[in-house]
């Protein structure tokens, strides 16, 4: 059974025909060739699949894609701004250390800007139970914290997120 | 070296900004015109003969391109003691042997083709457990070696022997003694991408194989006997590293799947693409070795060290990998962390049929430091000695000739216990908290800290090649996974040729184009890699400031004419720059061409990429590369007895910790954690910590819950719902980073490597902490609750 979905992708608008059963992240990576969404896991336990539908951190790889109907999903991809800008969260990945291997950040990046864009100011405790689905084999999450509060400093002061979305 | 200007600032990693974007290419993401995509089939049993494998439905599904078996493909042999075979033939010693494989056009037929294949088995008997293996009686793994003799035990033919000292003088000097024995569990290095390769047969009949490894050049040498083995003799393999999603030690060894994906290639003629799931990575990708450790210690009435007697027990699993090698590094903690005057250390390793254990970050060295620094709080007790201050008292020093040989240049160990004991409030908490159950305890660490000889060679080889822009490529065959290799090559490039880290660009890991490097292992990376740079970049300034001496006086001549028109009146310096412009005048930094003794006169220089055109574009033009290939000042060791001094630079550290126990529920809570290190020197701050961080994590993992849970063979929890690893939630408490720098000799800029020690003492640390706190002692990792409730319980009867 074929079904068609027509949905937000990050700057605009999209038409996919599904197989009934298909998962998000297979249409992000496969049909658009969205590859900054990771799967890690397969099962929802790591986070690295993580995208922004309507505003809300889930885990693509176990959203079925007939779900994004008429809704709006934002990916890595779609936090940057024109000429490729990061947007603040990327940008305070970078500076502050909470990069390394790299896998889990596009879903760890997205998991952030979820809460930020619900609590501008949140406590080290608010971060750290945000990020709790996203798992990180290399860095301890310090510098992963760090870099979220610096991204919401920048973001209280700088206004909007930067970047496209 | 004179005043840096970019090694040691904290400095943004040069891959970061395509990691946070989803511009980093992982071997999931990669794709190849024509690709199919391979799934294996594993074994059904722990021990068992194979009798026969019906492929017929999975050939007869439509996408499925081939199907392999032991019986239809060239037998592929690997592994460290070549006991392993890409596809198993005539028996499976553990449930992850590779039976049979399939290339399909899309993953889900190849995963239904797999579900198809039938395979008729004789179950054996098998063993699991490593003692029981070790009877007169007990199954045989392997009933032959790999020349086909036939094996009598199980004990895998390695040998690590260390005697120095007179052990029985040491015993009777000893006033106290303590000994015990100690375990540590297998656990998965959970890499977050997980295991995967492209293998792709080019129209020249050669190899071209995307691989997740830590060792492309071990990893050519091992796919080119593969090639020779299928009958492709004189076919080349090439590695390429793609972007990976950590390793932490998975891939220093070659694997199973990347030999079948070989085979799936060159049988399709096409390009197959092999990734594992999550739960196939848990399931059928070797964890971190375990091993049962018998230590005893004993110290004189002062708390000197008398002797130390250590004996391993590893159960290997079914198969050997470099893992094998561990007790090698265990060696280097068993003579070499604090000054013991007689030692005796043994350690062997049997096959079982268990799943087959292969490296994983500190290699030997965790297993070996929890027991050595757990026993030494016993002994630091029963001799009622402070820990702190027994650490003092056998405290390594700068200068010292250890027992196994280890020549140890720089040494802050000194520094990273005061220091540690310092941020912990030692003084005021050790001892204080039982009514609490909160207490303190460190554990201290020695790790090669100038690469570890474990091969015949150990060096790094580098190209940098120099454009017309001023830009340097770096060809390096060290391997970035995460730890922040790169971030360290581009800064010490940077710094040793003098151009901004902007105008430094790292290549892909490519055998084709890199030089050789011996692996990405041992903390070694960015100490060898680094000084491999810096020895180039010496012949690069020589050979620029030997053409400077040519172009250099004429664009002076240009520049000082337009600067004085400019400027009427001007009167530049009473030198003749003429009879200075000769090559040990000049000095390069941030891609400017200057002289030394002026410095900040801005006519009198001239860029690096004037300079590089101005050279290219004349007549018999050349531009300008340079290689080097560094070669650590070490030793291999003679691992029979235990003896070589296998680094270049020792690091030393001490790591401290503060919990507080609920004895109601077993369950530990780390209050705050300090972690001070002898590192040389730091080369960019940001990237230092991230390390040290992260490796603190996988400790606190090891230590309190992670375990490879297995069921005659089988393994109990191949998810990350029952396998856990520390979560942001888990690491919400403060750490104290100190770092001791030493400056070491043999170091790049000083510098000694950092990726492994963060890991090695943290174990030890909490169960130091835990005793202080409720005066019980778990020996065997990891500290669950259930274990820590149940010896609460012994306590209390």
């Amino acid at each position: 059974m074929k079904t068609e979905v027509s949905f937000t992708l990050n700057a605009g608008v999209v038409v996919a025909e599904l197989a009934g059963h298909e998962l998000l992240i297979d249409l992000l990576r496969d049909r658009f060739g969205l590859t900054g969404t990771k799967e890690g896991c397969g099962q929802g336990e790591c986070g690295a699949c993580t995208v922004l539908v309507d505003g809300r951190a889930v885990n693509s790889c176990i959203y079925p894609a007939l779900e994004v109907e008429g809704r709006q999903v934002v990916t890595i991809e779609g936090l940057l701004g024109p000429g490729n800008d990061l947007a603040a969260i990327q940008r305070a990945f970078v500076e502050h250390g909470g990069i390394q291997c790299g896998f889990c950040s596009p879903g760890m990046i997205l998991s952030a800007r979820a809460l930020l864009d619900r609590i501008a100011d949140p406590s080290e405790e608010q971060i750290r139970e945000a990020l709790v689905g996203n798992l990180c084999r290399c860095t301890g999450y310090v510098q992963i914290v760090e870099s979220v509060r610096k991204a919401a400093e920048a973001m209280r002061s700088g206004g909007s997120g930067g970047g496209g979305a | 070296m004179s005043e840096l200007r970019h090694v040691g600032r904290d400095t943004p990693r040069p891959d970061a900004a395509a990691k946070a974007s989803g511009k980093a290419h992982y071997i999931h993401d990669l794709s190849r015109p024509g690709m199919l995509f391979g799934k294996i089939k594993f074994s059904e049993h722990a021990h068992a003969r194979i009798l026969h494998v019906d492929t017929s439905r999975a050939e007869r599904l439509p996408g499925v391109r081939a199907v392999i078996t032991a019986a239809n493909t060239p037998q592929v042999r690997f592994g460290y003691l070549r006991d392993n075979f890409a596809l198993k033939k005539d028996k499976v010693r553990h449930f992850r042997d590779e039976v049979a494989a399939v290339a399909a056009m899309d993953p889900d037929a190849a995963a239904e083709a797999v579900e198809l294949i039938r395979v008729e088995y004789e179950p054996l008997p098998a063993v699991f457990d490593p003692y029981a293996a070790m009877m007169e009686g007990a199954p045989l793994v392997h009933e032959t070696d790999p020349e086909g003799r036939p094996r009598e035990t199980n004990e895998v033919p390695v040998a690590f022997h260390h005697v120095s000292g007179d052990i029985d003088a040491g015993r009777r000097a000893a006033k106290h003694v303590a000994e015990g024995r100690f375990s540590t569990p297998r656990i998965q290095q959970s890499c977050m991408g997980t295991a995967g390769c492209i293998a792709e047969f080019g129209g020249d009949g050669n190899l071209t194989i995307w691989a997740k490894t830590q060792i492309p050049f071990l990893a050519q040498r091992d796919f080119n006997r593969a090639l020779a083995a299928m009958g492709l003799d004189g076919r080349n393999a090439r590695v390429i590293v793609p972007c990976l999603g950590g390793a932490f030690g998975s891939g220093l060894d070659t694997h199973a799947y990347e030999y079948v994906a070989i085979l799936l290639a060159h049988r399709t003629g096409r390009p197959v693409k092999i990734v594992y799931t999550r739960h196939e990575e848990f399931a059928n990708l070797s964890p971190r070795q375990s091993a049962q450790v018998y230590v005893s210690q004993g110290c004189d009435e002062a708390g000197r060290l008398t002797f130390r007697h250590v004996e391993v027990f590893q159960d290997n699993g079914a198969y050997t990998s470099w893992g094998a090698t561990y007790p090698g590094v265990m060696l280097l903690p068993a003579t070499s962390l604090y000054k013991v005057p007689s030692i005796v250390f043994d350690a062997r390793m049997v096959y079982t049929n268990n799943t087959y254990c292969q490296a994983m970050r500190g290699y030997g060295n965790p297993e070996m430091t929890w027991p050595l620094e757990s026993n030494l709080d016993e002994l630091a007790e029963a001799a009622g000695i402070d820990p702190f201050e027994m650490r003092l008292i056998n405290c390594n020093e700068p200068g010292e000739t250890t027992p196994m040989g280890a020549r140890v240049t720089t040494c802050g160990l000194r520094d990273c216990l005061v220091a540690a004991a310092g941020k912990l409030d030692w003084a005021s908490k050790r001892g204080r908290g039982r009514k609490m159950r909160r207490g303190v305890g460190m554990a201290s660490l020695v790790h090669v800290g100038g690469s570890g000889r474990i091969y015949r060679s150990d060096a790094s080889g580098i190209i940098l090649r120099l454009d017309d822009f001023g830009n340097v490529y770096v060809s390096s065959g060290g391997v970035e996974m995460g730890q922040g290799l790169h971030s360290a090559l581009t800064l010490g490039v940077a710094e040793s040729l003098g151009v901004l880290p902007a105008n430094v660009f790292i290549n892909e890991t490519d055998t084709a184009t890199c030089p050789w490097d011996v692996g990405t292992h041992a903390s070694r990376g960015a100490f060898t890699a680094c000084n491999a740079a810096i020895l180039a970049a010496a012949k690069l300034r020589n050979r620029i400031f030997t053409l400077a001496e040519e172009i250099f006086p004429a664009e002076i001549e240009r520049n000082l004419a337009a600067y004085r028109s400019e400027r009427p009146g001007y009167q530049p310096p009473r030198f003749d720059w003429r009879l200075e412009a000769k090559r040990d005048r000049f000095d390069l930094r941030d891609g400017m061409i200057f002289l030394k003794d002026a410095p900040d006169e801005p006519w009198a220089r001239l860029e690096l990429e004037r300079l590089l055109r101005a050279i290219h574009f004349r007549p018999a033009g050349e531009m300008l590369t340079a290689e080097a290939f560094y070669d650590p000042p070490s030793d291999l060791p003679d691992w029979g007895r235990g003896r070589g001094n296998m680094s270049a630079a020792y690091a030393y550290g001490t790591q401290g910790v503060e919990v507080e126990v609920d004895v109601e529920t077993g369950e530990v809570q780390i209050l705050r954690m300090v972690s001070a290190h002898d590192v040389g020197r730091v080369l960019n701050p940001q990237t230092i910590r991230g390390q040290a961080y992260g490796a603190i994590a996988q400790g606190i993992g090891y230590a309190l819950y992670e375990e490879v849970r297995t069921e005659e063979g089988r393994i109990l929890n191949p998810n990350f719902t029952d396998y856990k690893i520390p979560t942001a939630w888990e690491m919400g408490f403060p750490i104290d980073l100190v770092f001791i720098e030493t400056n070491d000799p043999a170091g790049p800029f000083g510098a000694k490597g950092v990726g492994e020690p963060g890991l090695v003492p943290t174990a030890p640390a909490i169960a130091n902490a835990i005793y202080d706190a409720v005066g019980v002692r778990v020996r065997d990792l990891p500290i669950t609750p259930e274990k820590l409730l149940a010896a609460l319980a012994d306590e209390e009867r």
